[in-house]
C-alpha cells in the first residue's frame, strides 16, 4: 500500500494502538471525563454491551504478543502452558493494566478459566469475574442460566459506577454494537471479494483497534478503512484463497499473518477475535435486552472449539460455510502450542474438510515465534499445491 | 482430564506377599475392592451377551446413581486410561493417537483411550470393552471432557448428552448454577438415558442409590480423616488412590460399595488402635518421618516406582487434593435422597477441579493446619491444564499463608516418555532436607 495515502493512514493508527502496550488509548479515553471506567476482557465473548451500557469502555486483553518481554509472568507457568496468560500476568504485574478497573475471563478453557482465580489473588482490588456462558442452547434451560448470568454482571456493573444499568442504556449499546458487527461483516465481505484491496495484515489490525477503541469510533474507522481502500487499486495476485482456524485465543505474531500473505495465500475469514462477530446478526434493540443477547447467543452466534456441537453432525459446519460463503480453496489450521480447545478440535475439522474434498495445512505458534521462514515455506507450499492441483 | 481412581488388579496395586505380607483385615477390603473393580470389567465385557446397553461418563461429577437407574454397565474411561497406564500399555496407545492426528500438545488420557479404541473393543484387562451406547458428557472443572467425548462421537457415532456444570469462579455455588444443574437432568439428561436405555426413570430407586452412596460417604471420609493420626495409618494419596476407586466409579450407591467401606473403615480404625502407619507394596511403612500435603494426580505408568520415592524416606502424605476430584466428602457433602436432583447437582458443582484458585489454596492451607502437614508438594501434570494452570501462584500463596515449605514437581498421567525418575527423585530428596532443615530451624527457634 502506498504511504501517505488515507486507508495507509488509518493502517497506521491501528499500528500505532496495537505496537501500545502501556494501554495509552484507554488512559487517554478515562482522562478525557473523570470517573470513566474499563473493563478488560480475554477472549473468545463477552456481551461487551453491558459494559458500554453501564458507561464503561470495555478492553480486549489478547496477551502481550511478541514485543513484550515475559519476566515474571513466566514464574507462573509450566513450559507446558500456552503464553497467552504469562504475557497477560506480565502485563498486569508490570502496571500496564492498571488502568483497567475490572478484568473478565470467559468461559474458554481451563488455563483462562484458572487465570481468573489468580487473578483475584494478585489483584484484589480490582473488579474480576469468571464469565460462564451456557454449552445447553434451549431457552428454558441454558437460556435461563445465561440471563441470570448476564444480570449478575449488569447488577455488578452497575454497582461499580454507582448507578444500575437500565433497559434503555442496554438497548441503545445493543444497537450500537449492532452496528459494529454490520460494520466487521462489510469488512470482511469486502476482503472476501478484493482481498488485494484489504490484505488480512491490516484487517487484523482494524480489529485489534476494536479492542481498545470506544465501539462508536471503531465502527466509523472501520467503514473508513473500507471506503479509502476501495479508493486506490492495488494489484491482484493469483494467490490461493484460504481460510485461518485455530486462532481464536492467544494470537499470532503479526509477522505470521503477513507471511502467510506472502507466501501466496489470500487469507478470506479466520477466527481472529471472534467477539467482534460472535452474534450473527442483530440483536433487536426494542425488547427485554438480557433476553435478546441470551436469545442471540444460544441460536446465532458463531461456532468455535470452546463451544459444544450437540450433534455430530454440526461438527464443521460452521467451517465448511466459512470455505463455501468465502469462495475459499484450502484452510490453514493455526494453532497456539498447548491450546488444548484449538488443537482437540482440530482432527474432527480436519476429517470434515477430507469428506468434502478441502485442502489443509497445519501448524502451530506461539504469540513470540519470531522464525517465520519454516512457515512461510509451508504456508507457500500449501498454496502452491492448490494452484497447482486443485483444479485438475 | 486427569482425574481419577484406580482398581487393585495390578501387580501394584497389591502388598507383595514376598517382602511383607500385610495384616490379614487390610488384605481383605483390597480383595473386595478388587473384585469390585474387576466385576464391572466382566459387567462390561458381557453386556452386549447379556443385552444391556453401556454408557460412559467421566469422574468428577459422575451420576453412578442416576446411571444405574438406567441398568447400564458403566465405563469410565479415566480409569480405563490409568488402568492401562498402569498395565504399561498406554505409551503405545499415545503414540498410535498422535499417528492419528492429535497433538503432542493435548491430554494423555484422551489420546490413551482413543489409542485403546483404535485397537478394537478390548479394555484394558484384555476382555472386551463394547464401545458405549451413550457418552454422558459431565463437564465438571474440566474443558478437555467436552473434545473427548466430541471426538469419540465423531469417530464411532456414540450418541452424547451433556451436562454442563458451571464453574464456582465466585468460590460458591450459587442459586442459580443448582437450578440450571437441576433442569438439564430434568429436561435433558433423563429424557435421553430413558430413550437410549428404554427404561423408565423411578425417582425412588435413585433415591434408594443415594442413600447407600451417604453411608459410604461417610465411612471413607472417617479413613480419609483417619490420617490426621499421629502415625497416620493410611497414606492419603498413593493410598488414597485405592479408597476412592469403588466410590468414584461404578460402585457409589451399590450395597456393595457401602459394604466395601464398613470394613475398610474398621481396618484402618483397628491400626489406629495399634498404632500402625500405611501399608505399602513393600510392606509395613517404617518410621513416619514426614507428613505432606499432596497436589494434582498421580503418575501412573510409574506409579509403584514414585510411591516408593516416598516411604523409603519415610514420608506419608496424610492429605491429597486428588483424592477429592470425585467429591468434597470431608468438607459435608453427602448425597441427600430426599431432595435428589438437587443433591446430584450439588455433588456435580462441588468437585475439587470445579473450585476457583483462592478455594483451592484455602482447602490446601486447611489440609496443612488439619492434619499437621510438614509442607505441601505439587505434582504438576503435562496433560491436565484445569489441575496445573495456576499450581505455582498455589504454591506461593500456602508458602505464604503457612509458613510451611512447598515444593513442585513434574510428571505427565499416563505418558511414560514425561516420568523422569532420577529428576523426581533428586526433587524429593532435595524437598526432604528442606523439610528437615526447617523443622530443626524451628524447634532452634522455640528453645
Amino acid at each position: 500500500m502506498d504511504s501517505g495515502t488515507p486507508a495507509a493512514a488509518i493502517v497506521e493508527r491501528c499500528q500505532a494502538l496495537f505496537d501500545d502496550l502501556d494501554f495509552n488509548a484507554v488512559k487517554q479515553w478515562k482522562a478525557a471525563q473523570p470517573g470513566r471506567k474499563a473493563i478488560g476482557y480475554m477472549p473468545i465473548y463477552v456481551p461487551r454491551e453491558l459494559i458500554h451500557a453501564a458507561g464503561m469502555l470495555p478492553v480486549g486483553i489478547l496477551g502481550g504478543g511478541d514485543a513484550l518481554e515475559v519476566i515474571q509472568g513466566d514464574a507462573y507457568y509450566q513450559s507446558y502452558i500456552c503464553r497467552i496468560p504469562r504475557s497477560t500476568i506480565e502485563l498486569g504485574l508490570t502496571g500496564r493494566l492498571d488502568s483497567l478497573d475490572g478484568m473478565l475471563f470467559p468461559s474458554i478453557c481451563d488455563v483462562i478459566r484458572n487465570l481468573s482465580g489468580m487473578w483475584q489473588i494478585l489483584f484484589k482490588d480490582k473488579y474480576v469475574r469468571y464469565f460462564d456462558v451456557p454449552q445447553n442452547y434451549e431457552d428454558e434451560v441454558g437460556g435461563r442460566f445465561y440471563v441470570q448470568e448476564l444480570e449478575v454482571l449488569r447488577e455488578d456493573l452497575g454497582r461499580l459506577r454507582g448507578k444500575p444499568i437500565t433497559d434503555d442504556e442496554l438497548n441503545a449499546s445493543i444497537a450500537l454494537y449492532n452496528d459494529n458487527r454490520a460494520a466487521i461483516r462489510e469488512l470482511y465481505a469486502y476482503r472476501s471479494d478484493k482481498p488485494w484491496q484489504a490484505p488480512t495484515s491490516e484487517v487484523y489490525l482494524l480489529l485489534r483497534a476494536g479492542m481498545v477503541l470506544p465501539p462508536e469510533d471503531h465502527t466509523t474507522l472501520v467503514r473508513d478503512y473500507i471506503a479509502a481502500t476501495d479508493r486506490v487499486a492495488r494489484p491482484k495476485r493469483d494467490n490461493a484463497r484460504v481460510v485461518i482456524n485455530g486462532s481464536f485465543c492467544e494470537q499470532p505474531p503479526l509477522g505470521l499473518i503477513k507471511s502467510i500473505e506472502m507466501s501466496g495465500c489470500y487469507i478470506v475469514d479466520d477466527d481472529f477475535m471472534l467477539v467482534t462477530r460472535w452474534l450473527l446478526d442483530d440483536v433487536p434493540a426494542d425488547a427485554s435486552p438480557l433476553d435478546e443477547l441470551s436469545k442471540a447467543f444460544l441460536h446465532r452466534s458463531a461456532s468455535t472449539a470452546a463451544k459444544y456441537d450437540t450433534k455430530r453432525e454440526e461438527k464443521g459446519v460452521f467451517l465448511m460455510k466459512q470455505v463455501k460463503t468465502r469462495a475459499a480453496e484450502g484452510v490453514v489450521f493455526a494453532a497456539p502450542s498447548f491450546c488444548d480447545p484449538a488443537l482437540l478440535e482440530r482432527p474432527m475439522l480436519q476429517d470434515v474438510l477430507a469428506k468434502h474434498g478441502v485442502p489443509y495445512t497445519a501448524f502451530k505458534y506461539a504469540e513470540n515465534t519470531g522464525q517465520m521462514a519454516p512457515i512461510r515455506e509451508q504456508a507457500g507450499t500449501f498454496a502452491d499445491s492448490i494452484k497447482l492441483w486443485s483444479a485438475a | 482430564m486427569n482425574t481419577n481412581t484406580v482398581a487393585t488388579s495390578t501387580a501394584a496395586a497389591r502388598p507383595a506377599p514376598a517382602k511383607a505380607k500385610p495384616v490379614v483385615q487390610k488384605e481383605d477390603a483390597m480383595w473386595l475392592q478388587k473384585e469390585l473393580i474387576n466385576r464391572n470389567y466382566m459387567e462390561l465385557a458381557t453386556a452386549r451377551a447379556d443385552n444391556r446397553k453401556v454408557s460412559a461418563t467421566f469422574v468428577p461429577g459422575n451420576l453412578n446413581e442416576l446411571l444405574m437407574c438406567f441398568d447400564f454397565a458403566r465405563s469410565l474411561p479415566e480409569t480405563n486410561a490409568l488402568q492401562n497406564g498402569m498395565r504399561k500399555k498406554s505409551g503405545k496407545f499415545i503414540m498410535d493417537a498422535e499417528r492419528d492426528g492429535h497433538s503432542e500438545d493435548v491430554c494423555t488420557y484422551v489420546k490413551s483411550d482413543l489409542g485403546m479404541m483404535m485397537g478394537g473393543e478390548i479394555g484394558p484387562t484384555g476382555d472386551p470393552l463394547p464401545t458405549p451406547d451413550v457418552l454422558l458428557l459431565s463437564y465438571t472443572g474440566c474443558f478437555t471432557f467436552m473434545k473427548w467425548f466430541e471426538l469419540i462421537r465423531h469417530k464411532y457415532g456414540t450418541e452424547t448428552v451433556m451436562l454442563h456444570v458451571p464453574y464456582q469462579g465466585e468460590g460458591k455455588i450459587a442459586p442459580n448454577m443448582r437450578d440450571y444443574v437441576v433442569r438439564q437432568l430434568k429436561e435433558t439428561v433423563i429424557p435421553t438415558l430413558e430413550r437410549i436405555s428404554g427404561v423408565k426413570f423411578d425417582i425412588d430407586r435413585l433415591r434408594q442409590y443415594m442413600r447407600e452412596s451417604a453411608k459410604a460417604e461417610e465411612d471413607l471420609v472417617a479413613v480419609l480423616q483417619s490420617a490426621k493420626n499421629r502415625p497416620s495409618p493410611i497414606d492419603g494419596y498413593f493410598g488414597a488412590v485405592y479408597y476412592i476407586g469403588p466410590i468414584f466409579t461404578a460402585f457409589r450407591g451399590t450395597p456393595e460399595a457401602t459394604e466395601y467401606y464398613r470394613m475398610l473403615r474398621g481396618e484402618i480404625e483397628q491400626r489406629i488402635r495399634e498404632g500402625k502407619g500405611p501399608v505399602t507394596p513393600d510392606g509395613e511403612m517404617g518410621e513416619e518421618k514426614y507428613r505432606l500435603i499432596v497436589e494434582g494426580p498421580p503418575n501412573w505408568t510409574s506409579f509403584r516406582d514414585f510411591w516408593r520415592m516416598f516411604y523409603e524416606e519415610g514420608a506419608v502424605v496424610v492429605s491429597s487434593t486428588y483424592a477429592k476430584v470425585g467429591g468434597l466428602y470431608d468438607f459435608g457433602f453427602r448425597h441427600d435422597p430426599e431432595n435428589p436432583l438437587e443433591s446430584l447437582a450439588e455433588y456435580c458443582l462441588g468437585c475439587y477441579t470445579n473450585l476457583n484458585l483462592p478455594s483451592r489454596i484455602d482447602m490446601i492451607c486447611k489440609y496443612i493446619d488439619e492434619y499437621q502437614a510438614d509442607g505441601l508438594l505439587i505434582n504438576s501434570i503435562k496433560s491436565c491444564n484445569s489441575f496445573s494452570a495456576g499450581q505455582l501462584l498455589i504454591l506461593r500463596e500456602v508458602e505464604k499463608r503457612t509458613g510451611k515449605p512447598a515444593a513442585f514437581i513434574e510428571t505427565d498421567l499416563v505418558d511414560p516418555r514425561y516420568f523422569s525418575a532420577a529428576n523426581v527423585k533428586n526433587r524429593l530428596e532435595s524437598y526432604f532436607q528442606m523439610v528437615k532443615q526447617k523443622r530443626s530451624a524451628a524447634l532452634a527457634g522455640a528453645h
